[in-house]
């Protein structure tokens, strides 16, 4: 109809009227509705989700109209839940909703792009040299090197094409491989498990080409180390869903509604089921809401609340009285009865190490492992006995690790955990004490540094004589500074009393008031005891980045564990963080690293290497001194941190990349040259000193990491702690690093590595990044390679929040030149595959390796720690140094390994943390689904890996969690250990397999399997210790119990064998400039503090113009009220934090929401966005880690020691960052820096 | 050859402007729905807009109606009225001079705002601006008449541009010769202003066409839509069970 007639018919329009001519009925045109009609028509629905590194794993529509992603809803159809549990969904939030926004936007890297100068100088050598030697012309000439790598970040990008940029990165790698070694290529990407191809395509690359991939998740400090320390895992959590059966909740420093969105639907339902919720947070948080009570400490002394609550727990529930669970708890699941010597050091009594069989005459009847087996008391009979668990049954026997209440000859035990009934003695033992430290900031008590407190005692006659064990339970009582009727110092008989850890005492440093504590603590534990341990804590990276984060974290696992909390449904620890939860993980790994062509893989902890190779070293201000336990015993604890970390690589606890001083593909050579096998010759060599180790001078050229690909990863825009130095040295551009370092400062040099005065600027030759966007590490790279979005590729997802498997789908094909990260890395392979031969064959590669925990290889330095260095002990391969393997490299196939199974799997089986088991019938399964190899060569006959899809299906078949026929296997393999049956796990769905397919579908849960310590099942939810503590199967440490106790010679060094409070430390970074760098405003010297995200999800989304909208659309800072008034700050100026490692520009939200004397800076907001210059550095502002710098702490280092030993990922160095304090001022000008630059244009 | 000129810019460009007009705004109104708009920039920044907005549009409202009124009323309305022509003519000059100030300051603000604001400027369609302008000139010129007005204050001239309009209007011929010797300012005036008839169709302009004056009259506060074909075959009682089937407060 003409819409003009219709208007013609105006008065003809009204037909009636209704209620009392309040209503009117028209007839008039109702076309103009379809547009509404159209708006939300569709062409079809895609599942997939967000790969952003959060929790939330959510499964989306995604909908496409006319070949165009036009939006996204959350997805309604997860498997039902049973009858008593709220339902998953819906599940999505903001975020994600806004992310079809990237796709089309200005954002979007569309095309290969090259800095031109480099692209210039290619194309120059390139028209007269082969590639390699194109290459080699480039780096090896430094003015033209210099002229692209001097400019990093400053624009001259240009488009390339695929074929020409790959066969750059290639030459690259090819010439680094041939001329430094294959280890100098280093490959960044974290958090397989938001999209596990993408992350496989790249490590994969590498992993055959014999470089390295590094960690993320100790380097993000999502790492909780208590964890591995405590429980032998890396992190192992309860889903979400979980929380719904808890009795009393508690949030600690976790803000659920803002960073767990999906997820805190059922927080809200706990509490309307009757759930206690405490929120701890010293802002009030999004989440404070939630709780019954909010209390709110003092930033960074969480350990001192959580002993304090420990404090009252036992004394309630263990002294005054004895709870029976708890006792229970304690006896079987606990290292509370384990003895542990005293030893005497400076006249006192100190606790040493854990007592072992080998301690006793004929070693207590064992032959296997003994110094590996702890010692407990048996109650009834009055005896010392070998328990059952400890790590030296795991190894070398059958049928004995396991949790049941026996000894190692089988027969019944009851363990003692005190023996102040029975003690020979009581005896005052010194605990160190560093709540009285100095700091500007922080309150502390004047307390002594040494605190002696009397406990009970035995008295044992060992091999060495006469010697006091205490259990570790009154070990633990008495750090606890509770009273036993002993008498002795430091013993607190009532709250009030001002003693270390009692409430009183907290009170003046944390600042709660003693009566919240006491009452907070008694209702957990109260209701920990009424419904065995359904008593939760959800903690987060709020408590995890402060350097002594493991206080933090040991002090609540305590609480836990003396509540018999953890492993039971409800109940336990609930540390959530990144997206750690790669479920199918065993049917990964050998997609991921190749360990179907070669084994070992390389791999390096990200924080170790960034502190050397970003030089953060030579900056170090953080002395042994003001870390180190008054009661250390006797060692050698000098040097500086980067010493300790050199020391615990050459003993072969951590690993090193890149390793040797010498190319690792010629090493092989010359041993075969002085008839030797590598890896006695490699040990020959370092004990001689003919070859050393890299990281003994990190600033050699030959010791440069040389290549570098980031993939999934904002490392330069999220991650990377201490960016100025990432600037200065890693890339060597224009920077904001305004201290000085050790040299300039005369400050103390570390003993073992080599200084060099002139610090290196720009070791990387080439640094590509692969992204969907113009994030600012692509910014900052040589090459930027654009991939397929999250709605573009095939992959898979999985995360720790709920048990389903997920699968990300391709709703339209790449955009522009876009591919998907396994057609880019394939891309790459198979033009290195063609460049390679130039300069390189079949290689020998000399591989050095960190003795692995969950190998046997984990039982290496029992009752000491042996340098061969310092000339204590011999050099030898995977006992006092790292391991050294030989691996064949076949560089002019790599692509068609790249792309095919290899015969290894079928060869050595499958397996993980500590198990193995055949897969010949899932290999024959696989080449039945991808189909076989047919081409002639050395593939010839294996299972195809030609697509995502290919790969994705590699995974699903090989892994326990996707495959109940693998379960089964997994579970018999880990039954031979245990010597218990737990088949029936998976036995009801041994016939299951999921393919990718099945989770295009629907998401699926997954399969129980030993991987993990819970259980998938119609009863309860996954919740982590539950096998250990339903099945009885050991945690993987040293007494196969929960460990409170640590008793490795460096941890006694540096106090931490029991939880104490340890005061943030001082990182020295305001003194220097505050007076130098004033602008003329008043300045405020703020602790910093960088939450997650609330308009992102860390970097992502933060450049979304959606999200920018609903926040500030630029970078912010939170201030309180009374710090802004003090120095004149109103709300939405712009302000500037800095101190010595830089300085950032944001504006400052003045909210009473924090707390004075903290500055919050939600993290990764990208510096891509509104970002001014900064008065101070005259860069373009800066993000949040520009004011950072990483701190090591050597009882990370630790390794070759049952639970502290390597895993990747699972044990290390953590990259922290709150200790930090930044000057914050009203900025007098902001400059945009938009005027054209004064330095030659990087195009030119 | 002027007389050429002023019979095709007087007698017959009307024509092709007013075709134009009439034309073009039924075949926009018909299918470009979407683009039936004032494009108002008050979203993108609210500073200027609306002083310079209310003094613009009650000027020109004003000067609107009084050259409706003035130009289309037929002489003899006047005349039995009682109104001299010079009275008339001072009435124009007074009334049509202030709101002709009002409008200038309303442009000068808007004119401003559209140029010099950056982010209006760069949503400004070439459109926009420019008819912005046009109108502008052509209120210049229409202050300026004013000064020629002042030397014919007998009204006699302004007799003539009525009788002018009129027989356009009424297609009667002669119109044009009956403006020759008009002075050039009342010429370019006259031109300019059909012109902005020949341009209305393909600018914001259109939205006053659809200014929404029904919701003055509009009685009752619930409108219901008959989901039925309403054609006129269908009986009334029919529509009014509709009704109230749809409103459940019935």
């Amino acid at each position: 109809m003409s819409h003009l007639l219709n208007r013609l018919t105006y008065f003809k329009n009204r037909v009636s009227e209704f209620s009392n001519g309040h209503g009117v009925l028209t007839k008039e045109d109702r076309t103009w509705e379809d547009a509404y009609r159209k708006r939300w028509q569709h062409d079809k629905i895609v599942r997939s989700t967000h790969g952003a590194n959060c929790t939330g794993s959510c499964s989306w529509k995604i909908y496409v109209k006319g070949g165009i992603v036009t939006w996204e809803t959350q997805q309604t159809d997860y498997p039902r839940t049973r009858p008593d549990l709220p339902n998953h969904e819906p599940r999505g939030c903001s975020r994600g909703a806004s992310y079809s926004w990237y796709l089309y936007s200005g954002n979007r890297l569309k095309h290969p792009l090259i800095r031109s100068r480099l692209l210039k100088a290619w194309r120059e050598a390139r028209a007269t040299r082969t590639p390699v030697a194109a290459w080699a012309s480039i780096v090896e000439t430094p003015a033209t090197r210099e002229s692209y790598v001097k400019l990093r970040g400053h624009g001259g990008f240009v488009r390339g094409n695929w074929a020409e940029v790959n066969e750059i990165i290639a030459s690259a790698n090819a010439y680094t491989a041939k001329k430094h070694g294959p280890d100098r290529v280093i490959g960044f990407s974290p958090i397989p498990a938001m999209s596990m191809v993408s992350y496989a395509a790249g490590s994969r690359y590498l992993s055959l080409l014999g470089g390295t991939c590094m960690s993320f998740y100790d380097w993000y400090c999502d790492l909780p180390p208590a964890s591995p320390m405590t429980w032998g895992e890396q992190t192992d959590v309860p889903e979400s869903a979980d929380w719904y059966n808890s009795g009393f909740l508690m949030l600690w420093g976790s803000n659920v509604p803002q960073t767990r969105t999906p997820d805190a639907h059922f927080y809200t339902e706990a509490r309307y089921k009757g759930a206690k919720s405490v929120v701890i947070s010293p802002d009030y948080s999004e989440a404070s809401k939630f709780g019954d009570m909010w209390l709110s400490p003092k930033q960074g002394t969480d350990a001192a609340l959580a002993m304090a609550f420990g404090h009252v727990i036992l004394k309630e529930f263990y002294l005054d009285r004895q709870v029976e669970y708890f006792q229970e708890y304690a006896r079987q699941y606990t290292d509370m009865p384990m003895l542990v010597r005293l030893v005497e050091k400076d006249g006192r009594l100190v606790p040493g190490r854990l007592l072992r069989a080998s301690d006793f005459n004929g070693a207590l009847h064992e032959k296997n492992n003994p110094e590996w087996k702890t010692i407990a008391f048996d109650r009834k009979s009055g005896k010392v006995v070998t328990p059952r668990g400890s790590i030296g049954f795991r190894w070398g026997e059958h049928g004995k690790w396991n949790l049941e209440e026996k000894t190692a000859d089988g027969s019944e035990t009851e363990l003692s955990i005190s023996f102040i009934d029975d003690r020979d003695d009581a005896v005052d033992v010194a605990f160190p004490y560093f709540g009285n430290r100095e700091h500007d900031h922080f309150t502390g008590t004047d307390h002594p540094d040494i605190l002696e407190r009397r406990v009970p005692v035995k008295r044992l006659r060992l091999n060495d004589g006469d010697t006091l064990v205490a259990t570790v339970f009154d070990l633990l009582v008495a750090n606890y500074g509770l009273d036993r009727g002993l008498g002795g110092e430091w013993a607190a008989k009532s709250y009030d009393e001002n003693t270390p850890y009692t409430p009183a005492w907290q009170e003046k440093i944390t600042g709660v008031p003693r009566d919240k504590v006491i009452a907070v603590a008694r209702g957990f534990a109260d209701n920990a005891e009424k419904t065995r341990g359904k008593s939760m804590v959800i903690l987060g990276a709020g408590l995890n980045h402060w350097y002594h984060m493991d206080m933090n974290y040991r002090g609540i696992i305590n609480m836990l564990v003396m509540c018999g909390c953890v492993g039971q449904s409800g109940g336990g620890w609930s540390h959530y963080v990144g997206q750690e939860k790669l479920r199918p993980q065993t049917g990964w790994l050998p997609l991921a690293f190749g360990l179907d062509w070669n084994r070992p893989p390389r791999q390096m902890n990200s924080t170790s290497f960034f502190y050397a190779h970003t030089d953060q070293w030579r900056y170090e201000t953080l002395g042994l001194d003001e870390i180190l336990s008054p009661l250390a015993p006797e060692g050698a604890w000098s040097g500086s941190l980067i010493d300790f970390n050199v020391r615990s690589e050459r003993m072969g606890w951590l690993p090193s990349a890149p390793q040797l001083q010498r190319n690792p593909l010629d090493i092989a050579k010359d041993a075969a040259t002085a008839g030797l096998e590598a890896k006695d010759y490699v040990a020959r060599e370092l004990k001689s000193g003919e070859l050393k180790m890299s990281c003994e001078d990190p600033d050699d050229p030959a010791n440069w990491p040389r290549n570098m690909f980031v993939w999934r990863s904002n490392l330069l825009g999220s991650s990377g702690k201490g960016h100025e130095y990432f600037l200065k040295h890693l890339l060597g551009t224009a920077h904001g690093v305004q201290g000085k370092d050790l040299g300039e400062i005369g400050g103390q040099k570390p003993e073992e590595v080599a200084w060099r005065d002139e610090a290196p600027e720009g070791k990387l030759d080439l640094l590509v990044t692969i992204d969907f966007r113009m994030s600012t590490t692509c910014v900052y790279s040589d090459i930027a390679l654009p991939t397929a979005t999250w709605y573009e590729k095939h992959d898979l997802n999985t995360s720790d929040m709920h048990p389903f498997i997920h699968p990300l789908t391709s709703a339209v094909d790449p955009l522009w030149e876009c591919k998907s990260d396994w057609d880019i890395f394939k891309g790459i392979a198979k033009s290195f595959s063609e460049v390679a031969p130039e300069v390189l064959g079949v290689e020998q590669d000399v591989v050095l390796t960190p003795i692995q925990h969950d190998t046997p290889g984990e039982l290496a330095q029992p009752l000491g720690v042996d340098e061969w260095h310092k000339g204590g002990a011999e050099p030898i391969p995977g006992k006092t140094m790292p391991s050294v393997a030989v691996v064949e490299r076949d560089y002019p196939n790599l692509y068609k390994r790249f792309s095919a199974l290899g015969p290894l799997m079928a060869k050595i089986g499958n397996g993980g943390k500590g198990i193995s088991w055949n897969t010949e019938h899932e290999i024959e399964h696989l080449k039945a689904l991808n189909g076989v190899v047919t081409e002639e060569g050395p593939t010839k006959g294996l299972a195809r890996i030609d697509s995502d899809i290919d790969a994705a299906e590699v995974i699903l078949m090989l892994a326990p969690e996707t495959n109940g026929e693998v379960a089964v296997k997994a579970w018999d393999a880990l039954s031979a250990i245990t010597g218990r049956e737990h088949a029936h796990l998976a036995k009801p769905k041994e016939d299951e397999k999921i393919r990718f397919r099945d989770v295009v579908a629907q998401p699926r849960k997954i399969i129980s399997s030993p991987t993990w310590s819970g259980i998938e099942s119609e009863k309860v939810c996954y919740n982590a210790g539950y096998t250990n503590v339903h099945e009885l199967i050991p945690w993987r440490t040293l007494t196969g119990r929960q460990q409170l106790y640590q008793d490795h010679l460096w941890m006694r060094a540096f106090g931490e064998t029991l939880c104490v409070y340890r005061p943030p430390v001082d990182t020295k970074t305001i003194a220097p400039v505050i007076d130098e760098k004033g602008n003329g405003n008043k300045q405020i010297v703020l602790n910093f503090i960088t939450p997650h995200q609330k308009w992102g999800i860390h970097s992502t989304y933060t450049d979304n113009l959606l999200m920018l909208t609903l926040s500030r659309g630029g970078p912010i800072v939170w201030l309180s009220e009374d710090d802004a008034k003090e120095v004149g700050i109103e709300d939405n100026d712009w302000v500037e934090a800095y101190n010595t490692n830089g300085a950032l520009t944001a504006r400052a939200v003045v909210s009473q929401r924090v707390k004075p004397g903290m500055m919050m800076m939600y993290h990764a907001q990208e510096k891509i966005v509104n970002v001014p210059g900064s008065e101070v550095t005259g860069q373009r502002g800066g993000i949040h880690n520009s004011v950072t710098r990483t701190v090591l702490k050597p009882t990370h280092m630790i390794g070759g020691y049952a639970h502290q030993a390597y895993g990747f990922n699972y044990y290390g160095t953590v990259g922290s960052n709150r200790d930090e304090f930044v000057i914050v001022r009203k900025m007098n000008k902001v400059d945009w820096l938009d005027a054209p630059s004064k330095t030659p244009e990087a195009a030119e | 050859m002027a007389s050429y000129f002023n019979q095709f810019f007087f007698g017959f460009y009307p024509y092709i402007c007013l075709s134009v007009f009439a034309i073009g705004n039924v075949l926009r109104f018909e299918h470009g729905q979407y683009s039936w708009r004032s494009g108002s920039s008050q979203l993108l920044r609210r500073r200027q807009l609306i002083l310079g907005s209310i003094l613009f549009h009650v000027g020109i409202l004003i000067i609107f109606l009084g050259h409706f009124v003035g130009l289309l009323t037929p002489i003899w309305v006047f005349d039995s009225l009682g109104i001299s022509h010079s009275a008339k003519q001072l009435l124009a000059i007074i009334a049509g001079g202030l709101a002709g100030l009002m409008c200038f300051a309303g442009m000068i603000l808007l004119i401003h705002r559209r140029l010099f604001d950056t982010r209006v400027r760069a949503t400004s369609s070439f459109g926009d601006t420019s008819i912005l302008l046009l109108l502008f000139a052509q209120l210049l010129l229409g202050l300026s008449t004013i000064f020629v007005s002042l030397h014919h204050l007998d009204g006699h001239e302004m007799t003539k541009f009525m009788g002018w309009a009129q027989r356009i209007l009424t297609f009667r011929g002669g119109a044009a010769s009956l403006i020759a010797d008009a002075h050039p300012i009342f010429k370019a005036h006259l031109f300019l202003g059909l012109t902005i008839f020949l341009v209305f169709p393909f600018t914001r302009l259109v939205h006053i066409l659809s200014a929404p004056i029904w919701y003055l009259g509009r009685r009752g506060y619930q409108l219901v839509r008959t989901r039925k074909q309403t054609t006129s075959s269908i009986p009334e009682s029919e529509i009014a069970q509709t009704a109230r089937l749809s409103t459940p407060a019935e």
